[in-house]
């Protein structure tokens, strides 16, 4: 999670016009939600077998697809080959423009097609998810809900490997 | 993200986090996580870099074989740039007008361009690209220090009116500038210190910090450093 939701304002560091320096800062010193005993899954086979997916909090959807709201806890599925996606993510607070210029910054999905073309992975995930950055900061909803929701997904289209990319 | 990668492993799948910000990732400490400081919101590193892409995939994917929770830190560092986009602005056509709505007309060909080559725009969460001008009049008037509660904003949300614009201009920039691949936060610099639209939100967002309006409406209107 890379986003601001609170009403706090951005604390001040030494070069006043750093925006990334800034929004670190912030991170580093906001609340983030503790897990008690966290599962640690090992690989169950090598990764030249494993099917891989991708999950962002980029906020990216389809355009046939709802928007995300400001508060928006849910997640949107993507087809392997959809290209056509745009990025609904709130904040101001990140770079917008490298998305635009290449999804793959954010969203690598041709470089693992290349990846299982080369036998480096098993196989690309037929479907991929996109959850908004910026969320409650008990994540209740994510450790719930749609968290769990999303790996269920996952684990009916026999995903292996999930990557995490943030924004 | 982090949060996510503790949710998957407990359903039984394996994960590995593309972190951005060490000191969250720290704390919230998922299985594997790899560091990279590169220009936030871009967690691959370089726009159109297949090979740095690629590398930081394979490196992520190296942190499977590691029996315990791990976090490395991805060797190469990227700054964000914050330099203008070099990126000219429409000279000033109609007088009459306020400079930034004469302004965004006169980028309304570029962003056109950019539409009709890419097939999709990023503006349209609140207004369509017919109503940014409409937007700006109205920020214009709030930044004169009109109270802002009487002019009524077309698409009502301003952060989401800021996004459409700020996504206009953006598309119509990225058509017009020549030169490299614009750094994190170039087209940023661009937008908010050398565009009047770019001027007219930061001095509307003032005047409505300064009216007392409430603190979502404001603040979200533009990066929060500014």
């Amino acid at each position: 999670m890379t986003d601001d939701t609170t009403n706090a304002p951005l604390p001040e560091v030494s070069t006043p016009l750093n925006g990334d320096a800034q929004m670190r800062a912030y991170g580093a010193s906001d609340d983030v939600p503790e897990f008690d005993d966290p599962a640690f899954t090992p690989l169950s086979r090598p990764l030249s077998e494993a099917r891989v997916a991708i999950v962002t909090s980029a906020a990216l959807h389809r355009f046939d697809q709802e928007g995300f709201s400001p508060s928006d806890t849910g997640f949107r599925t993507l087809d392997r080959a959809d290209r056509n996606i745009i990025m609904g993510h709130w904040s101001p607070n990140f770079d917008h423009t490298g998305f635009q210029l290449d999804h793959n910054v954010v969203y690598p999905i041709d470089r693992l097609e290349e990846l299982a073309a080369d036998g480096v992975i098993g196989d690309v995930a037929p479907q991929h998810f996109a959850f908004a950055g910026n969320q409650p900061a008990t994540v209740s909803e994510l450790r719930l809900d749609s968290g769990p929701a999303c790996a269920k997904l996952m684990l009916a289209a026999g995903v292996d490997v999930v990557v995490l990319t943030p924004v | 993200m982090s949060a996510l990668a503790h949710v998957f492993e407990a359903a039984g799948l394996s994960t590995v986090v593309l972190a951005s910000m060490k000191e969250v990732a720290e704390r919230i400490n998922p299985p594997r996580t790899l560091y990279c400081e590169f220009p936030l919101g871009r967690p691959l590193g370089r726009p159109d870099d297949v090979e740095l892409q690629r590398d930081v995939l394979l490196r992520a994917f190296g942190l499977l074989e590691a029996s315990g929770s791990v976090l490395e830190t991805y060797p190469l560092v990227i700054e964000s740039d914050e330099q203008p986009l070099s990126c000219s602005i429409p000279p000033r056509f109609d007088a009459s007008l306020p400079p930034a709505i004469d302004e965004a007309q006169g980028l309304r060909a570029a962003y056109d361009r950019s539409l009709e080559r890419r097939g999709k725009t990023n503006v349209g969460r609140a207004i369509d690209a017919d109503t940014v001008v409409d937007a700006l009049r109205v920020l214009d008037t709030w930044a004169s220090g009109e109270p802002w509660t009487e002019h009524a904003l077309p698409g009502k949300l301003t952060i989401a009116v800021c996004h459409d614009i700020r996504a206009y201009y953006t598309e119509a920039a990225l058509e017009l500038a020549n030169g490299p691949t614009p750094g994190g936060r170039s087209v940023e610099a661009w937008f908010h210190d050398e565009t009047e639209a770019g001027k007219t939100i930061l001095a509307a967002r003032a005047e409505l910090k300064r009216q007392d309006a409430p603190f979502p409406f404001w603040f979200y209107m533009t990066p929060g450093h500014r």
